[in-house]
């Protein structure tokens, strides 16, 4: 097996994108005043989150939908929720 | 009111349509929700499903039910960096059907049981996702979606481990990650030969692995590996807490995973097919969630039933038996008229008395022995030196082996007395 980046394993998923529909929020001045781990950072399977000129940065097309960033944000920065109905990732095989 | 059915169903996965196939054979008007285009698509399993319960809702299942593999073979392997020590357990008994436990990619076979649900007269309504629960005077009379209300005697919540439905109404608590493990997979390509050459397989049967150790780096969790007719599902399993405490990386521990001696052999030359994450409910019965309210039932992974025991992972079949059994509870209150939580009652007790919630309890201290620490780094690293001890030939005389794992034991840190105290509480918890 050939080493692969994330986003190139990503690019072999099938997605619906919901374009100018975002199913996830940061509210990032929570993050940067609040928020001691930033979990978010790290946890996330599908490295989502990023860190750009002092904001944290959400790349919703790509979510994987597993929730585990929710579950590991300790503040209420984080407004996730599912894809609307149809659109998000499709697993083919699961 | 004409456009009122006897249960709607949120989530075609295997608890819901388990329910709905159970209810629509009973002659109940039941509508079956599901948030993505079919059945199964947003759904991801990292383990095999044992098969006894589905053939109790499907008799035999496997003349049409798309199987992958039926496994024969289990193999748990403790990992280091460079070795690894691997219990292998294979029984022709489990080639017999109904197959003890089989392997499917969900994708495919949630879009078969979900078919079999709508054969039976249930309403699939793919590529909604339900926003809300309609409460009035604390009963659940309906689901929102969008603008638009359905309404019913009775909602199933079968939506997964994220529940968001249960956590608006109050049944469950906001997630601790001491109680979620997030799971990454991969579905790798291989041509059919390639895998039963490589695993050791004939014909149809299938090999699942249960890896712990160098796997997850230190993490509490473990890794899975079984194989599918032209695929292996491959991944690894980490609580989110430890996960949390780390820092460290999924997707980067998945990487170097792969690329380890143990995995690199048997996925060498695979092609990616899919890339996925799921989170499991690891909590055991500290996070079961009140299952019932008037007019409404939770199952499956929205109640929060799974078990890990490290050597064998199960929810599929959690899923399946308490889809079966809500609708067995939906179908006694609908015969007394009563949809109130406590007419709806009955769905706890069935599912105390089943296997279900006897194997949560039997397991009820394997999610805090799984913690153990020394499970993921020590004991890997005991095996293998003693292991290493044994096989190592220096050309100095050999000791016997009492001398070689005691030295082992030293060089692992870990003492007799922790010994004595782990393999006592591995006991009792599995």
């Amino acid at each position: 097996m050939n080493r692969m980046s994330v986003p190139e394993k990503l690019a072999i998923n099938k997605y619906e994108l919901d374009d100018g529909h975002p199913h996830i929020e940061v509210s990032t001045e929570i993050c940067n005043t609040v928020c001691k781990t930033k979990a978010c950072l790290f946890v996330c399977p599908a490295d989502v989150y990023s860190e750009q000129e002092g904001k944290i940065v959400a790349d919703w097309a790509g979510c994987l939908e597993c929730g585990t960033c929710r579950a590991a944000c300790p503040t209420e920065a984080l407004r996730w929720e599912y894809p609307r109905g149809g659109f998000g990732v499709i697993y083919r095989y699961g | 009111m004409d456009d009122k059915f006897d249960v709607i169903i949120v989530g075609a996965g295997l608890a819901g349509s388990a329910a709905a196939l159970k209810l629509a054979q009973a002659g109940l008007e039941v509508v079956l929700v599901e948030r993505g285009p079919y059945p199964g698509s947003k759904n991801l399993s990292g383990g095999v499903l044992y098969g006894r319960v589905l053939d109790d809702l499907v008799p035999n299942y496997w003349e049409e039910a798309p199987i992958e593999r039926y496994i024969t073979n289990q193999r748990v392997v403790f990992m280091t960096e460079q070795a690894s020590v691997n219990i292998d357990f294979k029984n022709q008994a489990f080639q017999e059907t109904p197959y003890n436990a089989i392997s499917v990619l969900r994708g495919k076979f949630d879009r078969w049981l979900g078919e079999k649900a709508e054969e039976a007269g249930a309403m699939l309504v793919p590529g909604i996702k339900v926003d809300e629960i309609s409460v009035e005077n604390g009963r659940a009379v309906g689901i929102i979606a969008g603008d638009e209300e359905m309404r019913a005697d009775v909602v199933i919540l079968a939506d997964g481990t994220n529940s968001f439905l249960a956590e608006q109404l109050g049944l469950r608590k906001k997630f601790n990650p001491a109680h979620m493990a997030v799971g990454v997979k991969e579905l790798i390509g291989l041509p059919r030969e390639t895998i039963e050459d490589r695993f050791n397989l004939s014909g149809d049967s299938g090999v699942a692995y249960g890896i712990v150790g160098y796997a997850t780096q230190g993490v509490a969790g473990g890794a899975f590996l079984y194989t599918n007719k032209e695929t292996l599902s491959i991944g690894l399993v980490m609580h989110l807490d430890e996960l949390i405490h780390t820092g460290k990386k999924p997707a980067v521990l998945m990487e170097e995973f792969l690329a380890s001696p143990l995995i690199e052999p048997l996925v060498r030359g695979g092609k990616l097919l899919e890339y996925g994450a799921h989170m499991v409910p690891e909590g055991g019965l500290a996070m079961t969630p009140q299952l019932s309210m008037d007019g409404l039932l939770v199952t499956g992974d929205a109640a929060g039933l799974s078990i890990n025991n490290g050597f064998v992972v199960r929810g599929m079949d959690l899923a399946l038996s308490t889809g079966i059994s809500a609708a067995q509870a939906v179908l006694a209150a609908k015969e007394k008229g009563d949809f109130s939580a406590a007419s709806l009652g009955v769905y706890r007790q069935l599912i105390d008395e089943s296997f279900v919630m006897k194997d949560m309890k039997t397991y009820a201290n394997a999610p805090s022995f799984m913690k153990t620490e020394r499970l993921y780094e020590a004991y890997p690293n005991l095996l293998v030196s003693l292991m290493t001890g044994i096989y190592t030939h220096t050309g100095q005389p050999k000791e016997h082996m009492i001398p070689t794992a005691m030295k082992s034991l030293k060089e692992s840190g870990i003492s007799l007395f922790q010994l004595a105290g782990d393999g006592l509480k591995g006991a009792r918890s599995l």
